[in-house]
């Protein structure tokens, strides 16, 4: 079955997450590392949620990842399909699975981020099958 | 220090509505405490602890307090999502045993049927500054597809089938018939679970909960106040609370937090997972029932599919008898907060009160057990542990 680019809600924007969204506006998938413990972790915030460390950066992701569980919601008008992507840096992140055959999406599946318009904010990253 | 015989259950009432349209949400609340306070043989004049969780209406327990005309010197909010009740017995329990008060009221109370939500496949809608939201909500995480990613998960990894899932609402259905209350009291099969419609991948629509109004209440006493009333005395002997979070992104969707409330609890109260002789368990879906019983030890880990087949979960058929009143599979999940329920039929079980086609015979010891939040996301998992004095 075909996707319905369903509509997106806009994610709300804070100062600590600004840089996120600006390079999600850029086309560019980026992630916290921390630099005490080494550790990258998603969703980013200033303070490591491993090592209670300040010193994250924020650092490039490939974009590229393996789905690690996803669901098909079926019983709404426009059906879509949620999923954990683990990426290729570590961290494993929700996300909707978009640009191809809702029945077609399967656990390790390789999939790259599309980055996708919202409803007034900035574009969320989602993920398609990897070429 | 413990909580073990430190504290009593000594009134337990479920509301009979499932629908009410005519009532309010208060008033459902009022009707509970109520209910559950003459259970016990107790007045509202005598409690003086109060404990709702932060669906109550008005700012933590202040309207339902001064609504129910409450004098307290002990209150606590906790909110867990469906949780919250097993948690507030465990606390109610500590507070007793503190001296903090003697007489502890817990209600619950919502109408999310009459109001027409969508509780399982409406996009949930975030809390200000949630800091979670924004990585989230714009991927339309509902409550049935975020379990939905468990279960296809664990089916992934441990090769469990739809048709194990459905043993579970099997179960629950075979015990609905028997309560007059239940929503759903028709006997379904297996096959009737896997060809119902899928609302979420690899959930169907019977794997799912009911959604519906009304409520419940519990009474939680001090062992002096136990010992001069005139019900069977149900004593808690053991509870254990944790959360389940997402960890920095090093999500693990195929156990819960029973895994450490469980534990907790089986220890204080000195017993194991087979001395266990009523279980209930939160049944949001058949998914969380599954996964809840491998987590506090009925069965190994990735075992549960097994575990739960060929009628292991019925009254009189199976080793380990759940949710006996039917659950919130097809009896009851009032305000979309099962916890208090759970609770409920642990006590009725306890007291030689449950439906005679359903009373496990020598129940001496129950567990309740409470999944709150998502298991897709975050949750808080309490298990409390309760024997017959």
């Amino acid at each position: 079955m075909a996707q319905a680019q369903r509509k997106i809600p806009a994610p709300a924007v804070t100062p600590e997450t600004k840089p996120f969204w600006d390079a999600a506006a850029d086309g560019r998938l980026v992630i916290k590392q921390c630099t005490a413990c080494g550790q990258s972790h998603h969703y980013p915030r200033t303070i490591c949620p491993f090592c209670g460390s300040d010193a994250t950066e924020w650092r490039p992701a490939s974009g590229r990842g393996k789905v690690y569980t996803y669901s098909v919601m079926r019983r709404v008008p426009e059906p879509y399909v949620i999923a954990y992507v683990t990426l290729e840096e570590g961290p494993t992140m929700m996300t909707n699975i978009v640009d191809c055959d809702l029945d077609s999406v399967r656990i390790g599946q390789a999939v790259r981020v599309v980055f996708k318009p919202s409803e007034g904010g900035p574009p969320v990253p989602m993920f398609a099958p990897a070429p | 220090m413990t909580i073990k015989g430190k504290a009593y259950i000594a009134g337990a009432f479920e509301h009979p509505t499932r629908k009410a349209d005519d009532k309010s949400v208060p008033q459902l609340h009022a009707e509970v405490a109520r209910g559950a306070l003459e259970d016990a043989g107790l007045s509202k004049n005598d409690v003086d602890g109060y404990f709702c969780a932060g669906d109550a209406p008005g700012l933590g327990p202040l309207s339902m307090a001064d609504y129910l005309g409450l004098k307290l010197r002990h209150v606590d909010t906790t909110d867990t999502g469906g949780s919250s009740y097993v948690v507030h017995v465990a606390h109610a329990a500590e507070a007793i045993a503190l001296g903090k008060c003697k007489i502890a009221l817990i209600t619950l109370a919502g109408r999310p049927r009459s109001e027409g939500q969508a509780t399982g496949t409406a996009p949930r809608v975030p809390a200000a500054a949630m800091p979670d939201a924004p990585f989230e909500f714009p991927f339309a995480p509902a409550t049935a597809n975020m379990y939905a990613m468990a279960a296809m998960r664990h089916m992934h990894e441990f090769g469990t089938t739809s048709a194990q899932l459905a043993w579970v609402k099997v179960a629950a259905s075979q015990h609905a018939q028997h309560n007059p209350h239940a929503m759903l009291r028709e006997v379904v099969t297996v096959e009737d679970v896997v060809n119902s419609p899928i609302i979420t991948d690899p959930l169907h629509r019977l794997d799912c909960c009911v959604i519906s109004d009304g409520g419940g209440a519990v009474v939680v006493v001090a062992p002096e106040i136990a010992r001069s009333l005139k019900r069977p005395r149900v004593r808690l002997v053991g509870a254990g609370e944790a959360l389940k979070l997402q960890m920095g992104g090093k999500v693990d969707l195929t156990y819960t937090g029973a895994v450490w409330s469980g534990p907790r609890a089986f220890a204080e109260a000195g017993v194991k997972p087979a001395d266990i002789k009523y279980a209930s368990i939160y049944d949001s879906f058949t998914i969380t029932v599954l996964m809840t019983l491998e987590d506090l030890g009925f069965c190994e880990k990735g075992q549960g599919g097994k575990f739960v087949a060929d009628g292991n979960l019925i009254s009189g058929v199976g080793r380990l008898p759940f949710n006996t009143d039917g659950g919130g599979l097809c009896n009851n999940h009032p305000a979309n907060r099962g916890g208090m329920t759970k609770i409920i039929e642990a006590v009725r079980q306890l007291r030689g009160e449950a439906h005679p086609k359903v009373q496990v015979k020598n129940c001496d010891v129950a567990l309740a057990h409470g999944t709150g939040g998502s298991l897709g996301t975050r949750h808080a998992s309490a298990t409390i542990i309760m024997d017959r004095e």
